[in-house]
C-alpha cells in the first residue's frame, strides 16, 4: 500500500492558547524591585554593662519630634535639607590632634575637608551620629532623616574614593570599599530609644 | 485588461503562521520574570515612602517580610500583617523563629527582615517591631522604599 502522508495538525488555535496563557502571566505578574534602606539593628545590650563615655563634642544629635521638626544639637531647628550639609561638616570635621588621637590609637583625619573646629568631632572614626525620635513621629520623616545621614556618609565616601582611586565608591574592589567603611568614613549612627 | 480585474479580487491574507511563535516568545518572557505574590495583603497596600540612599534587596529567598499599614475597615492604628493575616508584636518572635527554621544554619545569619510601612504610619510602631526583632537577634534589616528623593515625602 502506498504510504500516504499523515494528515497535518491543525495549528490554527496554537495561537489562541498561548495568548491565553500569555495573558495570564500578564495579569499575575508582580515586576516590583524590592529595594530600601538598609541598616543593622545594634545587638542587645547587657544591662549590666555600662555604655562607653562619648565626649559630647563626638556627638552628632539629631532629634525629630512628633510634629516631624527637626532639632540639631540641641538648639538649631533645621529643614530636612540643610540635614545632609551639617552632617558632613560634622563628620568631616577632623578637628582633634595628634597628640590626643595617639591615646586611641588612630592618627589625624589627613583625609578630612572641614574646618578643624575643636568644638566638633575629633575623627570620622569618632563622631557618632545619635538620632532620637519620637513615638509619634511619622514614618516617611524618619525615613527622610536616615536617608539624609547616610547620604551624607555616602557623599564623602564618594569624594574619598574619588580622590584617592578616581572611581565612585560602588565601582571600587570590595577590599578597598572595606578599607574606606572601616577605616576611613564608618557609618555610625545610633539609634536612640523614642520618647513616649 | 483581465490582469487588473484579477487583482481586485481581494486582499492576500497575511501569513499568520508566525503569530504563535511570537506569542510564545512573549508568553516565556512573562513565565520567566513573573513573581506570585505569596502573602495576599489584609490591610490597606502600604504606600512606601521614597528615599535615594537604596540598596537593592538581592536574595529574595532570604527576605521575610513585614507590612505595617492601616486596617482595610478603616480602624485606626498601625496593623502589622506577618504571612497571611494581621497580627500583634508579641508574634513577631515565633513568625522569626518560623522563619529560620525554614532555611539552613548557614543561611541564618543572612536573613534580612523588610519592613515595608506606609509613609502615614507612627515611628514608634516601627520601634517596637525593631526591638522585638533585636530581642531575637534578627538584626539586619530593610526599610523598604521606592525610589525618588527623599524630599518628596515632606510635601
Amino acid at each position: 500500500m502506498a504510504r500516504r502522508d499523515t494528515p497535518e495538525i491543525n495549528a490554527g488555535s496554537m495561537a489562541d492558547i498561548a495568548f491565553l496563557l500569555l495573558i495570564f502571566f500578564l495579569v499575575t505578574t508582580t515586576m516590583d524591585t524590592d529595594m530600601g534602606i538598609s541598616r543593622k539593628l545594634p545587638e542587645k545590650q547587657d544591662p549590666n554593662i555600662k555604655p562607653p563615655v562619648l565626649k559630647e563634642k563626638n556627638v552628632f544629635e539629631v532629634n525629630v519630634n512628633r510634629n516631624d521638626e527637626i532639632l540639631v544639637e540641641g538648639d538649631t531647628y533645621m529643614q530636612i535639607d540643610e540635614l545632609k550639609e551639617a552632617a558632613i561638616k560634622f563628620i568631616d570635621n577632623g578637628g582633634g590632634t595628634a597628640a590626643d588621637l595617639q591615646k586611641e590609637g588612630l592618627t589625624p583625619c589627613t583625609w578630612c575637608e572641614g574646618d578643624k573646629d575643636p568644638e566638633s568631632s575629633d575623627h570620622p572614626k569618632k563622631a557618632v551620629i545619635s538620632l532620637q525620635s519620637d513615638r509619634g513621629t511619622s514614618y516617611k520623616m524618619y525615613i527622610a532623616v536616615q536617608n539624609e545621614l547616610v547620604a551624607a556618609y555616602t557623599e564623602l565616601r564618594n569624594r574619598y574614593a574619588e580622590k584617592k582611586y578616581g572611581r565612585l565608591f560602588d565601582q571600587l574592589s570590595s577590599s578597598q570599599q572595606q578599607e574606606i567603611t572601616k577605616n576611613i568614613y564608618p557609618q555610625i549612627i545610633s539609634e536612640a530609644e523614642p520618647r513616649t | 485588461m483581465a490582469k487588473f480585474g484579477k487583482k481586485k479580487k481581494g486582499m492576500p491574507a497575511v501569513n499568520t503562521a508566525a503569530l504563535p511563535d511570537i506569542v510564545f516568545m512573549l508568553l516565556f518572557f512573562f513565565m520567566v520574570t513573573t513573581v506570585m505574590r505569596e502573602t495576599e495583603l489584609k490591610i490597606l497596600t502600604p504606600k512606601l515612602p521614597s528615599a535615594d540612599q537604596v540598596k537593592k534587596l538581592e536574595k529574595k529567598s532570604l527576605v521575610s517580610y513585614i507590612y505595617v499599614g492601616k486596617a482595610k475597615d478603616g480602624t485606626p492604628g498601625d496593623k502589622i500583617q506577618l504571612n497571611d493575616r494581621i497580627s500583634s508584636i508579641d508574634e513577631i518572635r515565633s513568625f522569626i523563629y518560623a522563619e529560620r527554621a525554614q532555611r539552613s544554619e548557614a543561611e541564618i545569619p543572612l536573613l534580612t527582615t523588610s519592613i515595608k510601612a506606609d509613609s502615614e504610619s507612627s515611628v514608634g510602631t516601627i520601634t517596637d517591631i525593631k526591638l522585638e526583632l533585636r530581642d531575637v537577634n534578627a538584626l539586619k534589616v530593610n526599610y523598604s522604599t521606592v525610589k525618588g528623593s527623599a524630599m518628596d515625602n515632606i510635601k
